[in-house]
């Protein structure tokens, strides 16, 4: 297996970018600026990625290596309290919430001996558990959002019978801790049925024997389950409290007559 | 008669948008207080704010002699109940509903005190099983209401219960609140525009943009 791809061959799977360039075109999506700018990012990303993985694989450092971690877990935090729509202390949530799923499932997977505290094995786990984690969180800021408008009311009679605010949002946590883990569990379903993930595929292209693949893939599966789990939990129970004020009221409550 | 409520001043804004203005009143308690006024007025805000459900931007309100702004929310909500216009039920049964200010104070719910309540309200007590997809509004409302007097409150705030409902739902409604006011000492603030239930006030306030004004 040739698993080095060379600049010619890489030249020539830029047409696929072509074709893509070409549907937005002939469709007029207006999204040709948006995929060159796509491109040009993620060759540039990658490249530095790259040469920075390079350098830290080679010296193999404790502190280079949890920094790479902290930038990593500070990246996805920040991706995820973009879809807070102005939440208070979202970054600082999604921060914890990040960095305590990260830190559990990593440090589960180096006790149990399934990856080793070296900066080749730890840096990518840590990447795929913290974009999972990002995922699930958006997500649950998304569905808190939507649930705390439509159930405005539902919120508001529970407080009025006297329930304390967790009494009053312990269904919109449930749902939303349900929606941020639900692609988590999708694809733990149907994974090998339709897609070959990432982690097996790679494993394969190195020539590793398809069985001794799965085990790892199993592996992942077990570890975004748990990351996207703590990391719903934490986040939603973190966030929840940014929908009330000190009065233990819903804010941005107009009365309505 | 002791006063219960007391507002001083009471002012509450949105932005520049003044939805009530310069509000003063002494409630007693024990007392049936009506509060009636042209829609948009600022009579749910009003009662909301009795309610601790918004904080009034200027002004204080005292309950039992104390500010209300010092007290813990939780424990006084549940001495000051609010009641909604067009309320929801929760979970899918009667008795999820009926269970939640029992579960609120983490104690087991109390099945004889429900079937009794149901009663009262004229709802046979097989009703704790039936969905509340199956209730009509009126039923709806008598739930609503001994959800909230599951555990009798001091003070009952009453916003327009019984707008919409039939006649007979009407009475029963007006009949449950009679029998809290009467036996059990219930003070009650109501907001209403049912030309019968104006007739019957003992007390009655209107509030016409934002100010109060008693009337009888």
């Amino acid at each position: 297996m040739n698993l080095d791809v060379n600049n010619w061959s890489l030249t020539l799977a830029f047409l696929l970018v072509m074709i893509a360039l070409w549907i937005g075109y002939r469709e007029k999506l207006g999204i040709d600026r948006e995929i060159i700018i796509g491109v040009i990012r993620a060759v540039i990303q990658l490249f530095v990625v790259g040469y920075l993985l390079k350098y830290i694989f080679r010296v193999n450092n404790v502190i280079l290596t949890l920094t790479m971690l902290l930038i990593i877990i500070f990246n996805a935090s920040w991706n995820a309290q973009k879809r807070s729509n102005g939440m208070s202390n979202a970054l600082t949530i999604s921060f914890i919430a990040i960095l305590t799923s990260t830190g559990i499932t990593l440090g589960v997977l180096i006790l149990s001996g399934a990856i080793k505290l070296i900066p080749s094995q730890v840096i990518p786990i840590s990447g795929m558990i913290a974009s999972n984690s990002m995922v699930a969180i958006g997500l649950c800021y998304r569905s808190m959002n939507t649930q705390f408008r439509d159930q405005r009311q539902s919120v508001l009679e529970r407080l009025a019978l006297g329930g304390t605010i967790r009494d009053a949002s312990i269904g919109i946590l449930r749902e939303s801790i349900k929606t941020g883990m639900s692609p988590t569990i999708d694809s733990a379903k149907t994974v090998g049925i339709v897609s070959l993930p990432g982690m097996m595929s790679g494993l394969i292209f190195a020539g590793v024997d398809p069985v001794h693949a799965i085990k790892y893939q199993i592996m992942v599966t077990f570890m975004l389950l748990s990351a996207t789990s703590v990391g719903s939990v934490m986040a939603c129970y973190l966030a929840y409290r940014s929908f009330y004020n000190e009065r233990k009221q819903l804010k941005d409550l107009a009365g309505d007559d | 008669m002791e006063t219960i409520l007391q507002l001083k001043n009471v002012g509450y804004r949105v932005q520049e948008n003044q939805i009530l203005n310069g509000i003063s009143l002494v409630v007693n308690s024990q007392e049936y207080l009506t509060i009636t006024g042209p829609s948009g007025s600022g009579k749910s805000t009003l009662l909301r704010i009795i309610a601790s459900l918004l904080t009034a931007s200027e002004g204080e309100i005292l309950f039992q002699g104390k500010n209300i702004a010092n007290l813990d929310p939780i424990q006084y909500r549940r001495q000051v109940s609010y009641c909604f216009q067009q309320p929801m039920l929760f979970g899918k049964t009667v008795a999820d509903n009926l269970d939640f200010p029992f579960q609120i104070r983490q104690t087991t719910p109390d099945i004889a005190k429900q079937k009794a309540a149901l009663k009262v309200v004229g709802l046979p007590e097989t009703y704790l099983t039936k969905r509340i997809t199956e209730l009509s509004g009126g039923e709806k409302q008598r739930v609503a209401m001994i959800r909230n007097i599951m555990y009798v409150p001091d003070v009952l705030l009453l916003d327009e219960v019984t707008v919409g409902l039939d006649e007979e739902n009407k009475r029963i409604v007006n009949e449950l609140i009679e029998h809290f006011h009467k036996d059990h000492h219930v003070t009650i603030l109501s907001i209403t525009h049912d030309a019968a239930e104006l007739n019957q006030a003992s007390r009655l306030l209107t509030i016409t943009k934002g100010r109060l004004e008693e009337a009888k």
